[in-house]
């Protein structure tokens, strides 16, 4: 599979460029690249097809064929197409005038309705919102239960009738209650169904009659493939769709699936979700999905994070000793700390573009495991030690090695590799950046 | 009664029947389709586009579509073929040989070992793992087996009692422990209680759990090891459950979970639906990994067994 778009194209035009001048034939090659990086992304065929002509009509402008970084400009084309067509800004929820705002979440099975609802309904919350869960998917075994109990975790109310109610029945009465118990947003869970089964979209589409909601949210897997805009075009044509949840997106697909469902259905992607826990839903970026689905990382979420965790005067401070070469052992734990804050290793390493699939090939394991027992041996040192790590000799990596549960070959490798990232950071401050970041990123 | 476990599938036939129900909505002739398209009897430039584009949209992937398109072409040119039907049956012969290529057991569950047969089902969030599960296990007891299940998943809210309640629905014991609990321990647990019931098989289930995820992955591996302490050669059978409308990403479910715990096959769900479950070419292409059985619905008896040639057959007639 392709890895980083942008060095492909590169590739192509690096090869072209022998020959001199551009030509649309040229660019035809690149943006066949570009196809190809669409549809692994799990772009539907006939949408990556129409993105590509409007594409094409501004790639073989001027813009590109007189660039001396053609590669850069059809990465800036593709960019701000995918933006635009992502949707630009953000898309935010339509509360109704007079609470309670209704909201329904439908979808495919396993989609994350459930888990999505309860999600929403957190996050509504700290925006001071009076949400109720509602349980209105009875069919699949034990659905009910688990709305009960994430309702219960949250101490947000679940309205529920059990598993023998009619589901629209029970949306209609969730909403008597709601007005009686001043609630200001109900959110539905309904069962997951096929797009095709007429009596399960026969009965969203009496739900959606009965109680008249706001919105009404698709919640599509971020893993789905070309079937998206099937699904999603039924959906939407029944239902008159509002807006989509785009789900499990804290794994490595591509997304893809969202842009095919924005182009068929034209709702804008409102939240995605990024993991398991209650507070795991964001507001959507389109800028991040589509370099996202372009294969480039999600640098800006990494960007973001770090800002986030990192005080910016002890990040300058760092910077400062990186570049004198005076960072030790002890600035290094500090700053294993805060990367630690930012969240699990791998998922980190996952977003800078390129490095999560360099290091699956080189089966590179930077495990939080690691990092607990660098941090160990780094914790079993004397403070001398950390920053004089020279003095580290034979019957004091015996100790450290004791002292952290570890072995002598353990503390070895830690201290060699300090050794070799400390070069780095020589050169570096000799104003010669290392091309291989990987390389910088992963001393351990 | 060993030996005999693949006669299970005595209810091939209603089984396939609806795989087939399931795939074809549209049951035109799918070069027939093309052809009318073009109004062609013959074999044209535009053919390999249109069927370039028709294996890209069933989720095959640009590889595996460009080289599927790329050896029935040359087949095509070199054997001097000219009829349409004629290179129809080149292509699904190419497109079943991948299928095949994971050898001639393939679709073949193993027989069941001795003195238990343990069946560790994983995958990612939501693709139908404890579904499926209920699937295996009322196939198994029909056959005349005790079965056990161990109710592996302890996080996801509630997922204890979903299998709790399949078990009843099967009739079946369901070891378990409360959600929160240590799933190496329920798992050992459930192993524990299997062997002192001498029961046939164990199918085991897990929380679902992203590939990229290193700590979950770390934590199937453990559970392989649990099951191993008891039953030295188990799990016999590793079951990635996966589901049809997973796009290219599932080559990369496949692998990671394959390096984690040597996944034996795929079981494919939610093939009911409209998406053509395509995915599984690449993963038998590269990965070597066999589909084993495939999910039609959400009720007990929406099982079968995969079969190359029908799944062909299905996606394209
Ligand atoms: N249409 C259809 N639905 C299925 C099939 N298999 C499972 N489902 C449905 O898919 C949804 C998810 O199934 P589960 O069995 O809970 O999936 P899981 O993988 O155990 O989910 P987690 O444990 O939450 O990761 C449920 O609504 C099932 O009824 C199938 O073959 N066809
Ligand atoms: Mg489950």
């Amino acid at each position: 599979m392709f890895d980083n778009l942008s060095d492909r194209l590169r590739l192509v035009f690096n090869k072209l460029s022998g020959k001199g001048k551009l030509t649309e034939e040229d660019v035809d090659i690149a943006l066949r690249e570009v196809r190809q990086a669409l549809l692994e992304a799990d772009v539907n065929y006939k949408v990556t097809k129409e993105f590509m002509a409007r594409v094409r009509e501004r790639a073989i402008g001027a813009e590109v064929l007189q660039s001396l970084t053609p590669a850069q400009q059809v990465i800036k084309i593709v960019n701000e197409e995918l933006i635009h067509l992502l949707g630009d800004g953000e898309a935010k929820l339509q509360f109704a005038n007079t609470p309670p705002t209704v909201i329904m979440m439908v979808g495919l099975q396993g989609s994350g309705k459930t888990t999505t609802t309860a999600k929403l309904a957190l996050l509504l919350r700290k925006q001071g919102h009076r949400p109720l869960l509602v349980a209105a998917d009875t069919y699949r075994p034990a659905a009910v239960d688990q709305l009960e109990t994430l309702g219960k975790q949250l101490g947000i109310p679940v309205y529920s009738e059990g598993t023998k109610a009619n589901p629209v029945d029970i949306a209609a009465h969730a909403l008597k209650r709601a007005h009686e118990v001043a609630h200001t947003v109900v959110i539905l869970d309904t069962a997951g169904r096929l797009h095709i089964n007429e009596e399960m979209m026969g009965e969203l589409s009496r739900m959606k009659e009965r109680i008249s909601p706001n919105e009404i949210l698709l919640v599509a897997d971020a893993m789905t493939g070309q079937d998206a805009v099937r699904a999603a075009g039924e959906f939407n044509q029944k239902l008159g769709l509002t807006g989509l949840i785009l789900t499990k997106l804290d794994g490595d697909a591509r997304g893809g699936a969202a842009l095919s469902i924005r182009s068929v259905t034209g709702v804008p992607v409102k939240y995605v979700g990024v993991g398991e826990k209650a507070d795991a839903l964001e507001t959507f970026h389109p800028d991040r999905l589509a370099s996202r689905i372009l294969g480039m990382g999600d640098m800006l979420t990494l960007i973001e994070k770090a800002q986030v965790e990192f005080d910016e005067k002890r990040a300058k401070e760092m910077e400062k000793k990186v570049r004198s070469a005076t960072f030790n052992l002890e600035d290094f734990l500090e700053q294993l700390q805060q990367v630690k804050k930012m969240g699990p290793l791998d998922q980190i390493l996952e977003m800078i573009p390129g490095l999560g699939s360099a290091m699956r090939a080189q089966k590179a394991t930077v495990s939080d495991n690691e990092l607990k027992r660098i941090e160990a041996i780094i914790r079993s040192m004397t403070p001398l030690e950390r920053t004089s790590p020279d003095i580290i000799k034979g019957s004091r990596r015996r100790r450290i090695a004791d002292g952290s549960g570890t072995s002598v070959q353990d503390v070895n490798m830690l201290l060699n590799q300090f050794k070799q990232m400390q070069n780095l950071m020589r050169k570096m401050s000799r104003g010669r950046i290392p091309k291989n970041i990987a390389g910088m990123m992963n001393p351990f | 009664m060993r030996g005999r476990v693949f006669d299970l599938f005595k209810r091939k036939k209603e089984s396939e029947e609806k795989i087939e129900q399931g795939l074809t909505k549209t049951r035109q002739g799918f070069f027939g389709q093309i052809a009318s398209l073009f109004e062609m009897d013959e074999i044209t430039d535009d053919l390999w586009d249109d069927l370039e584009a028709l294996l890209i949209q069933a989720d095959l992937g640009v590889e595996t579509t460009l080289e599927v398109v790329e050896r029935t072409r040359s087949r095509v040119y070199s054997e001097r073929i000219k009829k349409i039907e004629a290179a129809e049956a080149v292509l699904k012969e190419e497109l079943v040989r991948i299928l095949r290529l994971v050898g001639s057991g393939a679709g073949e569950p193993p027989q069941l070992a001795k003195p238990l047969h343990v069946i560790l089902v994983t995958g990612v969030n939501g693709v139908g793992k404890t579904t499926s599960i209920a699937k295996l296990a009322s196939y198994y007891k029909e056959l005349g087996y005790r079965v056990v299940l161990g109710a592996g998943d302890t996080f996801r809210a509630a997922g204890v009692e979903q299998l709790k309640i399949w078990g009843e629905r099967v009739g079946v014991p369901v070891v378990s422990h409360q959600t929160g609990a240590d799933p190496g321990a329920v798992t050992f647990d459930a192993v524990q209680a299997a062997l002192a019931r001498e029961a046939d098989v164990l199918i085991l289930d897990t929380a679902g759990r992203l590939h990229t995820k290193y700590n979950l992955m770390e934590e199937l591996k453990k559970l392989r090891r649990v099951v191993q302490r008891l039953v030295p050669d188990g799990p016999q059978e590793v079951l990635l459950v996966m589901d049809a409308t997973t796009g290219q990403n599932g080559l990369l479910q496949a692998r990671h979970f394959t390096e984690a715990v040597q996944v034996t096959g795929v079981m494919l769900a939610k093939l009911d639906g409209t998406a053509k479950g395509g995915i599984v070419f690449a993963i038998a292409r590269d990965l070597g990994l066999p589909v084993q059985y495939v999910g039609t619905g959400e009720k007990l008896g929406d099982l079968a067994e995969f079969d190359p040639e029908g799944f062909v057959d299905a996606l394209f007639e």
